[in-house]
């Protein structure tokens, strides 16, 4: 039954990826995209990460693509009004997305299978928040500060001139 | 397993039947309520009282022509309500419409399923939610209708991190994300045991948490992208038929569960006064605490049209200062108050 779940969640997965990347309508990538983040979510749960998943799903499906589609419909894009790349650039990025490709291949070749740890429980709330308040604290406190130091610059680099009227949104 | 699963069955099917009939329902309520307020009689044709108005009114939406405009995206424009309908209809899973009842020895619980994430998960759909009202209005191809859209996710997004933050506060309190412990934890009301509801101890995190759930339902006063003083019809303006029906019904769905999540969290959920103080048996509490759960539901219900009626709609930019420059510091304040009692206290 798991199995099948497993087979199912990853052919979705997979195809909507790579309609992601082939869809001429951006507003259909996204749409895609968000698929793909929900068949994502499939896996954590079938991997009893109970939290991960709904965490997955409310910050990525749930407010970082509606950002996206936000942005894409303010846009209208359309095939007649999209600017031509030079060539140059498309051979820029085929060239960088290869060595990202080339970097992966190589940090998972050698990587060894993870076993998954005992227990169903291990993903749930309880024991995922005291291993992240206990065992790894002092990350966890790094990256919130991380994270507050990029809002704050995305504020500072938001802000309207001093003397205009500010407006949210 | 065959017993299991036609339990979980039949209760879905009993609460999905009775999410819709309080939808449909709830259509006439705000009819009736609306021409209370303004001292009107309101629907009276179809049948007594014009009881029979929803069905008539479903009727009618299913006769109507259906029109798909020729620049809109076909496809896209077909999903979006469906999108919206599937979403509002996903959140009620989790809410807990009783304890357990024996029936022959095994204790069935009325509640379809009780996730270790719970609140997350109910917070998860909410935050999807906003696809389909942004896929219709993107589809149709209409100024107003986009408008309306981008407005509709610019809100919910905005809201959406002062419902969070209040729910934090909340659960800092309970120590469990389950609906169901939640309520559990709040059992007694005002009865041998002395257990408060949570409002009690929670009332800035409850205010912010229904205004929110305001905002995130696209009710007045907070119905901007659907305002017809200044965007025709919002996002919706170019659908008809059952298409526009579904998107109706979706709001009135929305406005039934979050008032059930909102007495979930906040009035007891199905705990009443008195409860243990009855002499009844586990059963009979079981089904008055449904019907009472029941009753604090279509309380919140009619509370929402009151609004609706009474409050004057916002402007935009009144909305966006309210959620970040009110709601959020409001719910950061919530948050840091609750943790300073809880040590101070010890509660819990």
């Amino acid at each position: 039954m798991t199995l099948y779940a497993f087979y199912f969640l990853t052919f979705l997965a997979i195809i909507s990826a790579l309609l992601v990347v082939f869809s001429k309508n951006p507003v259909y990538s996204i749409l895609y995209l968000v698929i793909t983040f929900f068949a994502i979510a499939g896996h954590y749960v079938l991997l009893s990460a109970q939290f991960l998943a709904a965490v997955h799903v409310i910050v990525y499906a749930g407010a970082i693509m509606v950002l996206f589609l936000y942005v894409l419909m303010m846009l209208n894009l359309n095939k007649e009004d999209e600017p031509h790349k030079p060539t140059l650039v498309k051979f820029a990025a085929v060239l960088a997305a290869g060595i990202l490709l080339v970097v992966l291949i190589g940090s998972l070749k050698g990587a060894s299978v993870i076993q998954q740890k005992t227990g169903p429980e291990i993903g749930l709330v309880k024991n995922l928040g005291k291993v992240l308040f206990k065992d790894f604290l002092f990350p966890f406190e790094i990256s919130s500060i991380l994270l507050l130091a990029a809002m704050v610059g995305v504020v500072m680099i938001g802000k309207d001139e001093p003397k205009s009227k500010t407006e949210s949104e | 397993m065959i017993a299991f699963l036609t339990y979980k069955i039949i209760l879905v099917l009993v609460i999905f039947t009775i999410t819709l009939a309080v939808a449909a329902y709830s259509t006439y309520a705000e009819r009736k309520v609306a021409a209370f307020m303004q001292d009107r009689i309101g629907p009276d044709r179809a049948g007594p009282f014009g009881i029979f108005q929803p069905l008539a009114d479903g009727l009618k939406f299913i006769y109507k022509e259906e029109i798909i405009p020729n620049v809109s995206n076909k496809l896209l424009f077909i999903v979006g309500p469906c999108v919206a309908m599937l979403t509002a209809l996903m959140a009620g899973v989790l809410i807990p419409w009783g304890d357990t009842v024996t029936i022959g020895g095994i204790a069935y619980s009325l509640q379809i399923a009780d996730l270790n994430v719970g609140i997350l998960y109910v917070f998860g759909v909410v935050s999807i939610g906003v696809y389909g009202i942004m896929i219709g209005g993107w589809s149709s191809n209409n100024k107003f209708s986009l408008l309306g859209a981008i407005r509709a996710s610019a809100q919910m997004i905005s809201y959406e991190i002062a419902m969070g933050l209040a729910i934090i506060a909340l659960i800092l309190m309970t120590g469990t994300l389950s609906l169901k412990e939640i309520s559990l934890q709040q059992a007694g009301g005002v009865g041998s045991h002395w257990t408060m509801w949570n409002v009690v101890y929670q009332p800035l995190g409850f205010l912010i948490f229904i205004v929110c759930a305001f905002a995130e339902c696209n009710r007045t006063p907070f119905d901007l992208p659907e305002c017809e003083t200044e965007l025709v019809g919002g996002y919706h303006t170019e659908y008809s038929s059952m298409k526009l029906g579904f998107y109706l019904f979706a709001e009135y769905i929305n406005m039934f569960v979050s008032s059930a999540v909102i007495s979930t969290l906040y009035f007891g959920g199905f705990n009443f006064p008195f409860m243990n103080d009855l002499g009844l048996t586990q059963n009979w509490i079981t089904i008055l605490g449904a019907i009472a759960l029941f009753a604090k539901v279509l309380f919140f219900v009619f509370f929402f049209m009151w609004i609706r009626w009474t409050i004057p709609r916002f402007r935009y930019d009144q909305l966006m200062n309210l959620g970040w420059k009110g709601l959020i510091p409001l719910a950061i304040l919530n948050i840091g108050l609750t943790g300073f009692f809880t040590l101070w206290l010890g509660h819990k």
